[in-house]
């Protein structure tokens, strides 16, 4: 007896160290995963420590008097009762003080009518005094100016709020318009340290909040309807997924940062009027290493972050409305008055976004002041409302005219891209404007046309702006193909399997760049991760990273992260083989046979640039080539999104006259079929049955072939 | 006896139906939204469920619009709509739990019924039905009974004044006659065994526009505006049989008043009174700038940076978290050694034979 016990637990033995043997290995095999290095990107940061020029001044300088003016209304009491002015205020005007007599036009004016304290006319006299738009043409008598400027104004420590608006318009070759609005609220503030903040200015008291209730440290959020076509229209100024995208930040003084979440999500559903109250568990996942903050900061710990999708999510004017409410001027001056939802959602896209991270104040990066972004992108397709005429116009797109700029904005600026057409072939834009800017956008440098909304000679007689493009020619040329593309679907048949094929194209002839593949999948999609491939030019492609975290059912969703190198003019495919799961019969949704959506997958990408990038960060530059910070000159980050997936589940008939056939079917088979069976049926007294031994036995004679025992 | 004070006056108008072809239903429900916004009652004191997005449908010709008329006069979506409850948050849960009062914490305000025992309601629900429930989504129902409960836990809980109940759908009467709390009046567009009937079939998008109930109720709340004395009485007066085709039926047994002393805009509009006066009042304590008055703090001496956004070498450097700490194999491999060796020191070969 003793024997045998001791022969039990030694087999116990034996099995519990060949399980260990075998995890082990399991964890050698995934550090080999993560060895092979081959890329030499080694981030710099040095690159940001350039020494002061005299741009960055002016700059402050500018700032310095939008403050001014922008203060005015609330300084009022300020000037009634003169000993109770804070004391920086005062150092600010005892450097106005004397008057240097160069430029000096615009510090005699503006101290002069500091004294008058004459509520918005005198924001309004400044800006028309402002300098112009900086062009490249017109470079050296900035730096002259800028030069003489710096002595007079040493840049200012205190708190002060900007506004900046800007509307893109980029005919595409399709021949459909893009425009892109951009709006930058700048909010020089300090949650981080704790300091309590109860007066708004320009920047929204209600997000102001939730930013300090929940210490966020970077929000974006995006509503998108329709699917931005990169093959057809190009890279978009800022990309979004259909549906709704949102990810966070938190500050790392968060202890339970999922209750921060779902709360979040829950204000900002109401916020925006969106479902966003449906992010939950099952869609929020934690990436490894997409989506690092945008903002500055040194710290990152991905525990802080939060990323979720709602493919689903309707985007009407609902979600609009408190979008625009948000502006400092709403929906009443400037830009905004072309915001009408039955234009904007009469479009083959539309993308609101709203983006809301720390920057630096000033050059020197020392202190940072928060930004919220807000961005509107349009498609405005040429075949559904131009009658197949190629001539647009703000009012056809927008049925209004801009009249003014907002008058809290320190500039407002409509670009047209006119790149393609340097000597107006191609199509004929008027008015005509004196104004040309250039800029390096997505790696390309471009030129626009530029009117200044600040400048009343803008409007003209009319006093009204109408930017209007007629097409000389019946086609464009062609278009360059974008260097990185993504696309995405579903394979096989059936309602049990399926494949999802991810396919990232790198269309550069000769160099070859990573890309970063984030894939959500909902948990009711089982992926066999084992299937999983990645071939390029027919053949196998190891990435260098690969993060997986697997579904738990109800509970969280797929995550798989992966890092590839697109060698040069390839297609590369990932591949990986999914079963879908049964739901239980309250889990469908009220439309099941509609399908249900699998979030975009994310393609972060290092992409070559044609031209040499711009990387300080923090000189001015136009609103819609300065989101994505840029390390290296001759790379520029890029971010593109896949199509959602639609999939069917196996769903049953909810339908009630299947139901109703199945309950007939029912009573009829049991009831009836159980009396009629009774009635028909002969009994007869069966033989007592076997022994076990015997039965056994019988078995084994079966298979042996040999005559049964009785 | 009611007094000078001010009664809040609250909404919940929901629509409970999924799917193109119930076009009308969410206009039916804009309207109202639309006459109540008009007649003073603010977005905040209103709950809006809609089951589905008719205005950005793609199958609508003119996204952001809804239509109550053919001439397309009336845009019922409007440019400043809020939709609170939208698609598949539109269930039987929430719609209670919004009358209740019983929502998660989170819950943001404008998803709230923000009631008390001086507010007067107005619920107006539309939808498909049945005799003694409405189906929400094509694919649940509340029933009859529900509904009285849950007005009756609104009592008790004080969550309302007064309520006026109105539905428009087939055999609606059925919805009201479980109803058992006080102060709640009941308008239905059709008695028990009538179908409710749309109105206004419209070519071009292939649907029809409104019922026949709401749409004359539409006209009826048009020419109300604050100050009106039309009352309650006039009200039950609306789409008559030669109109609706079914019989518009109302209940006032549970309610204390006489409806002839109700006036319309007790529950659709909200009259603010404005006392104006000429004294000349003194703001003395100017605001002040909590950020300015306090000293400068002194700058941070480390310089910040903007993250690399795609950092592939430490991306491949990260190693793989650990779950938890695993001893290494040579420690395993010579425990294994250590037991097998003082097992046969203790047993010896000879006994090998008893184990295998």
């Amino acid at each position: 007896m003793a024997a045998f016990r001791s022969n039990i637990f030694m087999l116990a033995f034996f099995l519990c160290g060949f399980s260990v043997f075998v995890t082990g290995d399991v964890q050698t095999n995934q550090m080999n995963v993560a060895e092979t290095v081959f890329i030499d990107n080694v981030p710099t940061t040095e690159t940001d420590a350039s020494p002061p020029s005299v741009t960055e001044q002016s700059q402050t300088a500018e700032e310095k008097r939008l403050w001014e003016g922008t203060e005015v209304g609330t300084n009022l009491a300020d000037g009634a009762s003169d000993n109770k002015v804070d004391h920086v205020h005062d150092t600010m005007q005892a450097t106005d003080a004397p008057p240097s007599p160069p430029a000096k036009d615009q510090t005699q004016r503006f101290a002069f009518d500091e004294r008058i304290w004459e509520a918005t006319n005198v924001e309004i006299n400044l800006v028309e005094d402002a300098p112009p738009i900086r062009d490249k043409e017109a470079d050296e008598a900035d730096h002259v100016l800028d030069t003489m400027q710096t002595q007079d104004f040493p840049p200012p420590s205190t708190a002060k709020d900007q506004f900046q608006e800007e509307l893109v318009i980029k005919p595409l070759h399709s021949g459909d318009i893009y425009a892109s609005f951009q709006f930058r609220t700048q909010w020089d503030t300090d949650f981080l340290l704790g300091s309590k903040v109860s007066h708004y200015r320009l920047f929204p008291k209600s997000l102001g909040q939730v930013i300090s209730k929940f210490s966020v440290r970077e929000l974006h959020i995006s509503f998108t309807q329709g699917y931005w076509r990169t093959m057809q229209w190009g890279q978009p100024f800022l990309p979004s997924p259909p549906g709704a995208e949102l990810w966070v930040w938190f500050q790392d003084t968060v202890t339970d940062v999922d209750l921060a979440w779902k709360e979040l999500t829950n204000v900002l559903s109401g916020i925006f009027c969106a479902s966003l109250n449906f992010i939950d568990s099952t869609n929020t996942v934690q990436p490894s290493a997409s989506f690092k903050p945008l903002g500055v900061g040194n710290v990152t710990d991905q525990r802080f972050l939060r990323y979720a999708v709602l493919p689903r999510e309707i985007v009407c004017t609902e979600n609009l409305t408190p979008w625009k409410k948000l502006l400092p001027c709403g929906s009443k001056a400037g830009l905004a008055v072309l915001m009408k939802s039955e234009k904007l959602f009469h479009s083959s896209f539309h993308s609101q976004a709203l983006h809301i991270r720390p920057v630096c104040k000033d050059w020197q990066c020392k202190s940072t002041s928060w930004e919220l972004r807000q961005t509107l992108n349009v498609v405005f397709d040429l075949h559904t409302s131009g009658q197949g005429k190629r001539e647009w116009s703000l009012f056809k797109m927008f049925s209004r005219t801009l009249t003014e700029a907002c008058p809290l904005a320190s500039s407002s600026k409509v670009y047209v891209d006119i790149t393609d057409n340097p000597q107006g072939e191609l199509f004929e834009l008027s008015p005509a404007t004196p104004l040309v800017s250039q800029a390096v956008v997505l790696g390309d440098g471009r030129t626009y046309s530029v009117y200044d909304l600040t400048d009343h000679a803008t409007f003209g007689q009319t006093h009204s702006l109408n930017v209007l493009l007629r097409w000389r020619a019946a086609e464009s040329g062609e278009m360059l193909r974008p260097l990185l593309h993504g696309e995405r679907y579903v394979a096989g048949y059936g309602l049990q399997t399926g494949e999802i094929h991810t396919l990232v194209y790198n269309n550069h002839p000769y160099r070859a760049f990573p890309v970063l593949l984030l894939d959500t999948v909902p948990w009711y999609l089982r992926l066999y991760i084992h299937t999983l491939t990645v071939t390029s030019k027919g053949r196998d492609n190891k990435p260098s990273y690969i993060h997986y975290q697997p579904s738990k059912d109800r509970l969280q969703p797929h995550l798989l992260e992966m890092l590839i190198q697109l060698p040069p003019n390839s297609v590369t495919e990932v591949t990986v083989q999914f079963e879908r799961a049964l739901l239980k019969w309250t889990e469908y949704t009220p439309d099941p046979n509609h399908g249900f959506y699998v979030g975009s997958s994310v393609i972060s990408a290092l992409v070559p640039s044609v031209v040499a990038m711009d990387t300080n960060n923090t000189q001015e530059r136009p609103l819609f080539s300065s989101f994505f910070p840029c390390k290296e000159e001759s790379t520029y980050f890029m971010r593109i999104y896949t199509e959602p997936l639609l999939v069917n589940l196996p769903t049953p008939d909810f339908s009630m006259p299947y139901n109703v056939i199945c309950l007939t079917c029912t009573v009829v088979a049991v009831g009836y079929g159980s009396l009629y069976n009774l009635l028909t049926r002969t009994f007869q007294v069966e033989e007592p049955s076997q022994g076990l031994a015997k039965r056994l036995a019988n078995i084994i004679r079966r298979l042996r072939g040999v005559p049964l025992l009785t | 006896k009611r007094n000078q004070c001010y009664f809040k006056r609250s909404l919940n108008v929901v629509c409970t139906s999924r799917f193109w072809f119930n076009y009308r239903h969410v206009a039916n429900t804009l309207s109202v939204y639309r006459s109540v916004k008009r007649l003073g009652i603010p977005d905040s004191h209103i709950v809006l469920m809609l089951a589905d997005d008719m205005a950005c449908n793609h199958r609508n010709p003119k996204p952001a619009t809804v239509f109550s008329h053919k001439n397309m006069e009336l845009n019922v979506y409007g440019d400043d709509v809020e939709v609170d409850y939208r698609g598949y948050e539109v269930t039987v849960e929430n719609f209670l739990r919004v009358l209740t009062g019983r929502l998660p914490p989170s819950t943001p305000r404008s998803k709230r019924l923000l009631s008390d025992d001086r507010s007067n309601i107005l619920i107006y629900l539309t939808g498909h039905g049945g005799n003694g429930f409405l189906k929400f989504q094509d694919s649940e129902e509340i029933s009859n009974v529900e509904l009285a409960d849950a007005f009756e836990q609104m009592w008790t809980k004080r969550r309302y004044n007064e309520l006026l109940f109105i539905i428009d759908t087939c055999q609606g009467a059925s919805m009201y006659e479980r109803f058992y709390s006080p102060n709640i009046m009941a308008l239905a567009s059709s008695q028990v065994g009538e179908d409710s009937l749309s109105h206004q079939p419209d070519l071009a998008i292939g649907v029809h526009l409104m019922d026949r109930y709401t749409f004359y109720l539409l006209e009826f709340l048009e020419d109300i505006h604050p100050s009106s004395t039309t009352n309650m009485k006039d009200l039950f007066k609306v789409c008559p049989k030669s109109q609706c085709v079914s019989t518009p039926g109302h209940r006032t047994d549970l309610f204390l008043r006489d409806p002839g002393s109700v006036l319309i805009t007790d529950f659709f509009g909200s009259v603010r009174k404005v006392e104006i006066t000429t004294d000349t009042i003194n703001l003395t304590a100017p605001m002040v700038h909590l950020e300015d008055t306090r000293p400068v703090r002194e700058l941070r001496t480390e310089i910040q940076t903007y993250m690399d956004q795609l950092p592939v070498a430490e991306i491949i450097h990260q190693k793989p978290k650990q779950k938890d700490w695993h001893p290494p194999d040579g420690f395993i491999l010579g425990l294994w050694t250590l037991i097998l060796l003082v097992f046969f020191k203790t047993y010896g070969i000879k006994h090998l034979k008893h184990i295998f």
